[in-house]
């Protein structure tokens, strides 16, 4: 079981891996999220599942090398298997005829946008797909965007490629053009924070997919904490998808450098090997 | 069927039982003092998250502690045993040199002694129903540590004595979780001839004992023997599954399974909801129990974080607190302490724990409640403000209710919180159910003597049910699970039987 069948290499630091697991195949939805561990002494960490196939029992996941677990992860081969792989966790996307709908993807962002982009446009909405990155090599996916979107426009910060700028530059155009019924933003967390204060302006629904610390990914233990509309929530269970406008970003950010210097460390000792 | 006085009285009377009453005068049993559990030192035990703070008493220990049991004729210690061990006969069986045969009357409705013997608070429970106790005034015959010790002379013995079970009768059941509740289930399904399925979300199987209790207490060894037994027996174990996510209940009936057992525990950490709870090093008790007792994360080999506090707060005063700070101590802090908002006659902790937190070194602030929480300009909590509470009437819980006093105000350093105030139940379970009846604080609703849910098919118990309780409680909630799933099951069947 969790047997890599596929390995791609979308740059040297962005993998995308189709892991064997049959049950999840089928019971996933987009949206949904699975937990992994490499390795008896692996820590538990997510990634939302960016395709799946429920007749070859297969799933998706775009990974990007940031630390120890994410290059554990990365460093499996064709036939080797992740040591566990639990899920599919966390709410489902709320999918259904809403109209047009803005999708942004910012860097690894667009693998888990993937599912979402193409249930709604299986839906009956129009979708605008917006996809962005630093430059040309870290743009991701965009043939299968392409394939469920109605239109794609693609940003790079140094204009390698597409047109030069800022996510927000490219879904401000589509904003004064268009009117959109829902935006959906996936990516760095400082980069949904100012897709979400775009939308904010022109108070367009919005949904942010959060990207949290987790260890058990079920509820139990709180690492996944946010501030929404004021409230405590957890990721996990209540999220990954919240009102983009009503989370606290800052806080956010924040709490994803709960383990910075241990994990600064960890790295250190292990990428020194 | 422990607790049907025919059987008791048969068992009873047995000769050799008999034997042994006669042999010593019940003047000369009063006479002995209750034995004391060894315990590693202080100073040396808070260095090892890993070794035991209870070294288990001697075989010379054991067989006078279990000549004090009278053997009475109405033992009303079994009445306070969730589990109704038959705890005369195994007291009487040690006594008498068979240990192992001790043992096996253990298992006969025990699915872990060996942890039950640790964790379980016998105070409130057996020990506190004992002859001893109740009419004489004395010591109670200290029934946990000869339960511990049975268990332990049997594992280190080798020969596992494996439970009879009956013949296979085909029949699947699966328990959603694999904590003590659900085990315990799992152990008497198995003795009746079904086929059990236990399944669990996490990559490790017995819930809390593994991810809640810290090593020191009760090590991961010495569960995974217990489930070894189990396994032997013939319950299956199926690790990152959820059921209902990565397969449905209705997937599961269609693969045949006719019963479900809801263990899956009281899934969600509370917080205060207190300004600056959100900076990080603010954690609850079940992430850092989790990274530590389950990760591993105080191994160097180990790729989980955990922050190692030398200032450590833990708030609460249950036995996840203690376990906290005592874990705490145990990775390096300087200062580790509790901060209760009632005093320590009100602390729901076992006084055990209590007292070897005290010798460790752990500092109780109580009657102190926290305000707010402070950080640095990263984000990390480095100070928090409290108050000091004073206690007025008894409230719902018949604790003296706490109440701020006016002007108390205080600071405290730290560079850690645990926050232990309680958890809630894990909705993943009845969020998947929509017929599921549950209660308005998440709990799943259940006729209590049967633990039926209003889901025919579907039992339930431990935490789920009761919000937060103890080990030993959810095992009896499985026990009472199992026989009345058992009736239930075999009525069902006699019904398509003869309709046939």
């Amino acid at each position: 079981m969790n047997k890599i069948v596929e390995k791609e290499y979308f740059s040297d630091k962005v993998i995308r891996l189709v892991v064997e697991n049959q049950k999840i195949a089928r019971s996933r939805k987009a949206g949904n999220f699975v937990i992994l561990r490499i390795g008896e002494k692996g820590e538990r960490f997510p990634l939302t599942i960016a395709d799946a196939d429920p007749v070859k029992g297969t799933i998706t996941l775009v990974v990007q090398i940031v630390g120890v677990s994410s290059a554990k992860l990365a460093a499996l081969e064709v036939g080797e298997c992740i040591t566990d792989l639990v899920g599919p966790l966390g709410k489902p996307t709320d999918i259904e005829l809403k109209g047009t709908i803005l999708a942004c993807g910012g860097g690894v962002g667009v693998a888990p946008l993937l599912p979402i982009v193409e249930a709604f446009k299986k839906a009956g909405n129009r979708v605008v797909s917006v996809i962005a990155a630093r430059s040309k090599d870290l743009i991701i996916l965009e043939d299968q965007i392409r394939r469920w979107s109605d239109e794609v426009i693609v940003m790079t910060d140094d204009g390698s490629y597409g047109r030069q700028g800022l996510i927000t530059a490219g879904m401000e155009e589509v904003i004064q053009r268009e009117k959109i019924d829902e935006c959906i933003v996936i990516g760095p967390a400082i980069m949904m924070k100012f897709a979400s204060l775009t939308t904010k302006k022109y108070a367009i629904p919005t949904q942010a997919s959060l990207n949290s610390i987790m260890v058990d990914g079920t509820g139990m233990c709180g690492a996944c904490r946010v501030t929404v509309g004021g409230k405590t929530r957890f990721t996990c269970v209540d999220g990954p998808e919240f009102d983009a406008h009503e989370i606290n970003f800052d806080e956010m950010l924040m709490r994803l450098g709960g383990y910075k210097s241990e994990e600064l460390l960890a790295n250190a000792k292990y990428f020194q090997k | 069927m422990s607790l049907d006085p025919e059987y008791l009285k048969i068992e009873r009377s047995q000769e050799w039982r008999a034997a042994l009453r006669s042999k010593t005068k019940n003047k000369e049993r009063t006479a002995i003092p209750r034995v004391h559990m060894p315990e590693q030192a202080p100073e040396i035990r808070v260095k090892y998250q890993d070794r035991e703070v209870n070294l288990g008493i001697t075989a010379e220990q054991a067989a006078l502690e279990a000549s004090r049991c009278m053997d009475c004729v109405t033992p009303t210690c079994i009445e306070g045993c969730p589990v109704n061990i038959n705890i005369p006969k195994f007291i009487k069986l040690i006594e008498n040199g068979d240990v192992l045969g001790a043992a096996a009357t253990l298992k006969e409705t025990n699915a872990l002694p060996a942890v039950c013997g640790r964790v379980c608070p016998q105070e409130k429970q057996c020990e506190s129903r004992c002859f001893y106790l109740e009419k004489m005034n004395l010591p109670s015959v200290s029934i946990g540590h000869l339960e511990r010790y049975a268990a332990d002379f049997e594992r280190a013995s080798g020969t596992s004595n494996i439970p009879k079970t009956a013949e296979p009768n085909g029949i699947k059941v699966a328990t959603v979780g694999s904590g003590p509740a659900a085990l315990s289930f799992a152990g008497d399904m198995v003795k009746n001839g079904y086929d059990v399925t236990v399944f669990e979300a996490l990559h490790e199987i017995g819930g809390v004992l593994k991810y809640g209790i810290p090593e020191f207490r009760l090590p991961n060894a010495i569960v995974d023997f217990e489930l070894e037994n189990l396994r032997k027996m013939g319950v299956k174990f199926e690790t990152n599954f959820i059921v209902g996510r990565t397969a449905s209940f209705d997937d599961l009936k269609e693969d045949g399974y006719q019963g479900f057992f809801l263990g899956s525990g009281a899934g969600l950490p509370r917080f205060m909801d207190i300004p600056g709870e959100n900076f990080n090093g603010i954690l609850s008790s079940n992430e850092y129990l989790t990274r530590v007792n389950l990760m591993g994360a105080n191994a160097e080999t180990s790729d989980t974080p955990v922050i190692l506090g030398k200032r450590v707060a833990v708030i609460g005063g249950g036995n996840t607190a203690m376990d906290s700070v005592r874990t705490a101590l145990r990775l390096g802090a300087d200062r580790a302490m509790i901060i209760y908002r009632r005093s320590e006659a009100e602390m729901p902790a076992r006084i055990e724990e209590v007292k070897h937190a005290k010798e460790e070194g752990v500092e109780f602030m109580n009657l102190c409640n926290p305000l707010e929480y402070f950080s640095d300009e990263k984000g990390m909590v480095n100070k928090m403000r409290l108050n000091r509470m004073g206690l007025g009437e008894p409230d719902a819980s018949g604790r003296r209710r706490p109440v701020p006093i006016d002007g108390s105000e205080f600071e405290l350093d730290v560079d850690l919180v645990i926050v232990a105030v309680g958890v809630s139940p894990n909705p993943l379970v009845p969020s998947c159910l929509p017929d599921l009846k549950v209660s308005k604080w998440g709990t799943i609703v259940v006729e209590e003597d049967k633990m039926q849910s209003s889901i025919e098919e579907m039992f339930a118990g431990g935490d789920i049910v009761r919000g937060g309780a103890t080990v030993i409680l959810a095992m009896g909630d499985g026990r009472k699970a199992a026989e009345n799933m058992h009736l239930y099951l075999q009525n069902k069947l006699s019904k398509t039987t003869k309709t046939n």
